[in-house]
């Protein structure tokens, strides 16, 4: 599909519907009759899922970001409810060129906070795999424990991350990544990694 | 009523004694002690967070009767709330029986609070409700000395609550003084001259608290400490006059400036930077999610007026910064929350516009929708820089026999710091006058005997 705007120059896609979008699609999602028991299925996810941390570990951005949809939006929320992003601040909320932005950043070699980088594992947990409503759209669940060196000492983010991937031709991506750290509420020492 | 306190906290006055506070903090420079010593930390809590009118909150997180929020004033454990007559408090969140802390919930609302250990409960004025099983005790709980204490001054300056134990101090207007101008002039510009709090940007570092007080008007560090942030926002700008580039090339010759306002405050005033116009702080925008779809949107609906309506999502190009832990820049409200002598919470509180006379013509939630991405800017890209070298500060400050923290940029140079016949001392942008001066006032306060003070329903 041919966009319009060029997701990474301008954004145009972020806009009241895809806010509503947001809200209603990671609201009451994780229903146990959604649940899709495929095995086959259910390890295509995982296996995705599981590429994603490899290729965040290993700080290969350009591949990473290739699994995303050309619209797409990172969302860490600042409350355990989520909330409505218009109306509240969220830990992150990025566009695509927000995360092209962050990704740059990181890479100028003066963002301080990650000057030396951080070196992360990720481990993903309990992944399960949800219907909505259309076939061409998938909701994932799963829980992270990210461990993280820098400087001084070696610490945990822990928390789940609900996927929305959409079907793109043969494969799929992720439309939406919505990551929910259990503390993220609480002040937070140097967030400067992509969880 | 008034409680005077039976052993004043914290070894106050032999710490005070121990120190030659003249030989901490000198004319161009402070010791190395004043943001690594436990027991200069200790002092601090109560003669400055406890002397001083402390922020604690914005009117907004209490909107209705029984709302709560639990804070510190310092290390102490508040819960702030508006009673059930309206009024506002800053309870200790202390059960008077055993000392345990009444409520563990960030807000929410309660007529009363009950004591989770032994059931004893209280009335959101302090006020104790019940005691279980009363016949086990032979004392008089009519007794004031079993309502829960509470900060004896409580006041607000246009819906910002600040609070202080010490019942010399001035008023809240008084002790503002001229840093009130500013803060109008902030609220002035949003519609109704309001803002209600809407979550924040939580963040933490291993430091003195003062690092963070003594950035909040530095000029000097924008260009280096936030260099990655500055090229990524211009990265893709036509003219790459996005975000802080006034900053770039001779800031000094800026027409921005510095001021020193008296009692720890000051004020950078970086507007004049910029073209003053409907719409020119929005051209100044760095990109964010949503801003072309919004603008062009607010542009088809309200013509020439959209400008000043985007305007309301820019960033207000100042640092209004109030003595200890309050801080006015951009959109945000930050608070600084000491947490010990080397860790310290920087809270980004975002704020919404609320458009209660409708003069927006119905762009409040878009706008707020475009506010709120423009908020999170900063303190992803920008403060997160700031507190690692905050942190390389606190480490470097491990030299012992390495004493000396310089804050002389500008001293002695003749013209260059004014002091006008209000007492308000100006300079350029990227001068440490304002850090040498609020410095003076923290030893001043460090060298003071404050009588410190709580208040119980009678």
């Amino acid at each position: 599909m041919q966009l319009k705007h060029d997701p990474s120059v301008s954004s145009y896609y972020v806009n009241d519907a895809l806010y509503q979008e947001l809200v209603d699609s990671f609201s009451d999602w994780q229903r146990d009759e959604l649940a899709i028991e495929d095995a086959s299925e259910r390890d295509l996810f995982r296996r995705l899922i599981e590429r994603e941390a490899r290729l965040l570990d290993q700080l290969r951005f350009d591949e990473w970001l290739a699994m995303y949809a050309p619209e797409f939006i990172y969302w860490v929320p600042g409350t355990p409810e989520a909330g409505d992003p218009r109306r509240e601040i969220a830990v992150s909320f990025d566009d695509r060129r927000r995360m092209e932005d962050r990704i740059y950043r990181l890479r100028t070699g003066y963002a301080w906070s990650q000057a030396p980088k951080s070196r992360t594992v990720r481990m993903i947990s309990n992944v399960e795999v949800f219907a909505a409503g259309q076939s061409a759209i998938r909701m994932v669940r799963s829980n992270y424990l990210v461990g993280e060196f820098r400087v001084d000492g070696t610490r945990f983010l822990s928390g789940w991350c609900g996927h929305r991937f959409v079907r793109a031709g043969e494969t799929w991506q992720i439309r939406v990544r919505q990551v929910n750290l259990i503390d993220c509420d609480q002040n937070l020492r140097n967030p400067s990694i992509i969880i | 009523m008034l409680e005077r306190l039976n052993a004043p906290p914290a070894r106050a006055e032999s710490i005070a004694e121990r120190y030659d506070w003249d030989g901490l903090v000198q004319e161009d420079r402070v010791h190395r002690l004043i943001y690594t010593d436990p027991a200069i930390f200790e002092l601090e809590m109560t003669h400055i967070f406890g002397a001083v009118w402390v922020y604690l909150g914005h009117e907004s997180q209490i909107p209705n009767n029984d709302d709560f929020i639990t804070v510190r004033l310092g290390l102490r454990p508040i819960i702030l709330l508006r009673d059930s007559n309206g009024k506002i408090r800053a309870l200790f969140n202390r059960c008077t029986h055993r000392g345990t802390t009444l409520c563990r919930k960030d807000r929410g609302s309660a007529r009363f609070f009950q004591c989770p250990y032994h059931g004893w409960s209280f009335l959101n004025t302090g006020k104790l409700r019940a005691v279980p099983w009363p016949d086990g005790y032979a004392c008089d709980f009519k007794d004031a000395k079993y309502n829960v204490a509470q900060v004896p001054r409580v006041e607000s300056y246009r819906g910002f609550i600040f609070a202080t134990l010490n019942p010399a101090a001035p008023a809240l207007l008084e002790y503002l003084g001229a840093i009130a101008k500013p803060i109008d002039e902030w609220l002035d510009r949003q519609p109704g001259g309001k803002i209600a709090v809407c979550e924040a940007n939580r963040l933490r570092y291993k430091g003195n608290w003062k690092l963070a007080y003594d950035n909040s008007g530095d000029g000097y560090h924008v260009v280096f400490s936030h260099r990655s942030l500055l090229e990524m926002e211009n990265r893709q700008a036509d003219v790459a006059n996005k975000g802080m580039s006034y900053y770039k090339g001779s800031p000094d010759n800026a027409p921005m400036y510095m001021a020193y306002m008296g009692h720890g405050h000051h004020f950078k005033d970086k507007r004049p930077a910029i073209e003053k116009r409907p719409g020119g702080l929005w051209a100044v925008e760095g990109p964010h999610p949503g801003m072309e779809h919004y603008a062009q949107s607010l542009r088809q609906r309200f013509g020439t007026k959209a400008e000043e309506i985007l305007d309301l999502a820019s960033s207000e190009p100042v640092n209004i910064n109030v003595f200890p832990n309050f801080s006015l820049l951009g959109n945000h409200i930050q608070v600084f929350e000491p947490i010990s002598v080397a860790e310290t919470n920087v809270t980004w509180y975002g704020t919404a516009v609320v458009d209660e006379e409708g003069v927006l013509g119905g762009a409040v939630e878009e706008i707020n929708a475009l506010r709120m991405r423009t908020q999170e800017q900063f303190p992803n890209f920008g403060e997160v820089d700031d507190l690692a070298n905050f942190e390389e500060i606190q480490r470097g400050l491990g030299c012992l026999e390495d004493e000396w923290v310089y804050m002389h940029r500008g001293l002695g140079i003749p013209g260059r710091v004014r002091t006008g016949e209000d007492g308000i001392i100006t300079a350029p942008a990227t001068d440490e006058a304002f850090m040498r001066e609020y410095i003076k006032e923290w030893k001043r306060l460090m060298k003071a005997s404050p009588n410190l003070a709580v208040q119980r329903e009678p």
